[in-house]
């Protein structure tokens, strides 16, 4: 009896509706199965450079993006394929700027680490560690400026926060009263650093508390849970113009990039496989299923549209070709 | 036409641009409440308030940072740098994010931004307050480098740099700021970013020279017309883009070349000129480029020191004289 009780109330548990807990699901899926396909494309030398994976991390970039509206910006740095599809960004385009191709969303000339979607207010894929926290800071004084009510995601991972970078925006941040809420995806490794040798805290988000930014640390396996947390800092940012900082803690499953496959050096199989337990997909489908939101029918539509739409995209990739010669010399500068 | 001082020209950019248009702000250290370090912003924050005159915490990176976000999204920041030393700090941002964000877009995103501040030798400021900085940006695609040498150019060509939509590094030089001239009203009145300007009109020899180093060059003329040399000088003002036909068609028309150069010369800005000097006028030359730029050293402090490192008349006159084969050392 307890056991139907349960089952007939945990759709109010979960605090959420049927068609929610298809787009969460469906978004990581999405993200989990690009990523598996951008890695197979790498092996055979479609994608070239630096490869770094959101595999493991998906519920943070889900969570947060889903209390988010369309006109909000986001930022990210250059594990970002994750944050920038999770925005809305088409996953065809996405696949073909990984490709290097003319119809990627940067037309081909910025590749895995800067992916950028005017369309859905991305504001890009910055790739030095803990730069593009000031920018984040400059587009919340925009927004100020400007009398929108609009935020700005920050993501950025725990290897920027010993960057003084860190430490300008967080108090210009505070500062200023802006309206920016700051994730820091703790996957507990700046490449093969962990945490307590970098820094002194290791309790990230206690650092916002010396800049008076309301902090909190959040279960980042945990999409629900990071969709309550950033849900919060939202209101606040937009009602109040004040920043938060969120500490999702996470994990990646894959190495640094794919020139780190093993990731074995730094971290013990032991600890990958204890993590993999954690892994936000399978821990929220089991969630959906037992409170009845989703069936296993429903998950096994969800797979084989997510499945469909990265074929696509690969195939989309794979047509599109090499941008023109030509292009080498545009957007230098702003053309008029 | 009014006569002003380079500061008060800058001032006076500033403040039309900011009526203008509401989307351009200044911030930096000091630029409100304290009216600027050299008080080029006096008087902004009482006539347009906090909001667009915003003071900053010591954060070179995090207000650079600041200013290219929010450029991104729509507004047109002036960054003021206390001193251009300063920028190394911020060197990051403007190299691998401001001059950067529009290509790697694809050009979905620019950055419309100026970033204005006092550089170059100065007096007795010693090694990290007085240096040549132009050549840590006029090497990288995607910035324009303005380095004004007169009032009327200060306020010409920072109205056309707050304009543009590309980030635009602009030195004015400390040394300059009390200098008067005349400087139009016209609030319409712009000078186009790119364009040289002939200073002296002479026929034996092209000097290029800018900023201080422009008014050495200058007197260095009196001396060699003294002599019966006839100097013509070309002041670039924009370092990047650089305007190479009004430098050719002049050392086309003379023969010779000198290039002037505050900073330490290797691989200077006397190094660029000279090289496109050579590969497209080589056979308009009667003498080979010769530089006169700073000695390769950090700025000293000494007095006597200091006036050896960086270029005098008497070593701008010599070159001359080298290249007209005046100094009977042929």
């Amino acid at each position: 009896m307890a056991q139907t009780t349960e089952t007939r109330t945990a759709p109010e548990t979960l605090g959420i509706d049927a068609a929610l807990a298809r787009r969460l699901l469906g978004d990581m899926m999405l993200i989990r199965r690009f990523e598996e396909k951008a890695a197979e494309a790498y092996a055979l030398g479609k994608i070239g450079g630096f490869l770094h994976l959101y595999i493991g991390e998906e519920a943070v970039a889900v969570g947060a993006t889903s209390v988010l509206r369309p006109d909000d910006y986001v930022i990210s740095a250059y594990r970002e394929h994750g944050h920038c599809l999770a925005k809305g960004s088409d996953p065809r385009r996405v696949m073909a700027e990984l490709f290097g191709r003319r119809d990627g969303l940067c037309k081909g000339k910025g590749g895995s680490m800067h992916l950028f979607d005017r369309a859905h207010n991305f504001l890009g894929g910055h790739a030095i560690v803990g730069a593009h926290l000031p920018i984040a800071a400059g587009v919340g004084f925009a927004i100020k400026y400007q009398g929108g009510d609009q935020v700005v995601v920050c993501y950025f991972g725990d290897g920027a926060v010993p960057q003084g970078e860190f430490h300008e925006a967080m108090n210009l941040s505070a500062l200023w009263k802006l309206p920016v809420i700051w994730i820091c995806e703790n996957n507990r490794y700046a490449m093969g650093t962990a945490v307590e040798r970098a820094l002194a805290q290791t309790e990230i988000w206690k650092f916002g508390l010396t800049y008076g930014i309301p902090s909190e640390p959040v279960d980042g396996m945990d999409v629900l849970a990071v969709r309550a947390v950033v849900g919060r800092a939202v209101e606040r940012a937009r009602r109040e113009k004040i920043p938060s900082l969120i500490e999702a803690r996470t994990y990646r499953f894959r190495g640094h990039s794919m020139r780190d496959p093993a990731a074995a050096i730094y971290r013990t199989k032991e600890e990958v496989e204890r993590e993999r337990q954690r892994d936000p997909i399978v821990l929220f489908r089991e969630r959906v299923l037992r409170a009845g939101l989703l069936t296993e029918a429903d998950v096994r539509a969800i797979e084989k549209d997510v499945n469909d739409r990265v074929d696509e995209a690969v195939a989309f990739a794979d047509a599109s070709p090499e941008p023109p010669l030509e292009w080498l010399m545009t957007d230098v500068y702003k053309e008029d | 036409m009014a006569v002003m001082t380079y500061r008060e020209a800058l001032n006076l950019a500033l403040r039309e641009e900011m009526r203008r248009d509401p989307r351009v702000f200044v911030i930096g250290e000091e630029v409100g409440l304290y009216e600027g370090a050299y008080k080029v912003t006096q008087g902004l924050l009482r006539e347009f308030g906090p909001q667009r005159v915003v003071d900053t915490p010591i954060a070179e990176s995090g207000f650079t940072g600041v200013g290219i976000g929010a450029a991104m999204v729509g507004l047109r920041p002036v960054v003021e740098m206390m001193t251009f030393n300063f920028a190394l700090l911020a060197l990051d941002q403007i190299v691998n994010a401001a001059a950067k964000i529009c290509y790697m877009s694809g050009g979905q995103y620019h950055v419309p931004i100026v970033i204005r501040g006092p550089g170059g030798p100065a007096h007795q400021l010693a090694a990290q307050h007085s240096q040549s900085m132009e050549s840590y940006f006029y090497h990288v695609p995607g910035l324009k480098v303005v380095r004004p040498s007169t009032p009327m150019d200060a306020k010409g060509l920072l109205k056309s740099a707050i304009r543009d939509d590309n980030p635009v590094i602009f030195i004015e030089s400390e040394t300059l700021y009390g200098l008067k001239g005349e400087v139009p009203e016209d609030p319409e009145f712009t000078i186009p970013l790119g364009q040289a300007i002939v200073r002296r009109e002479g026929r034996d020899v092209t000097v290029v020279a800018y900023m201080g180093m422009l008014y050495r060059a200058l007197e260095a003329a009196e001396e060699l017309e003294r002599e019966g040399i006839s100097v013509e000088i070309v002041d670039p003002r924009t370092l990047r883009p650089m305007d190479k036909d009004t430098i050719i068609a002049s050392v086309r028309k003379t023969h010779r070349a000198v290039v002037v150069e505050a900073g330490a010369g290797f691989a200077g800005m006397g190094s660029e000129i000279a090289a496109f000097i050579t590969e497209l006028a080589f056979d308009d030359l009667d003498a080979p480029v010769e530089r006169v730029t700073g000695a390769n050293a950090p700025m000293p402090y000494a007095r006597n020191l200091e006036r050896a490192k960086v270029p005098s008349k008497e070593k701008i006159v010599a070159a001359v004289r080298r290249v007209c084969y005046a100094n009977g050392s042929r």
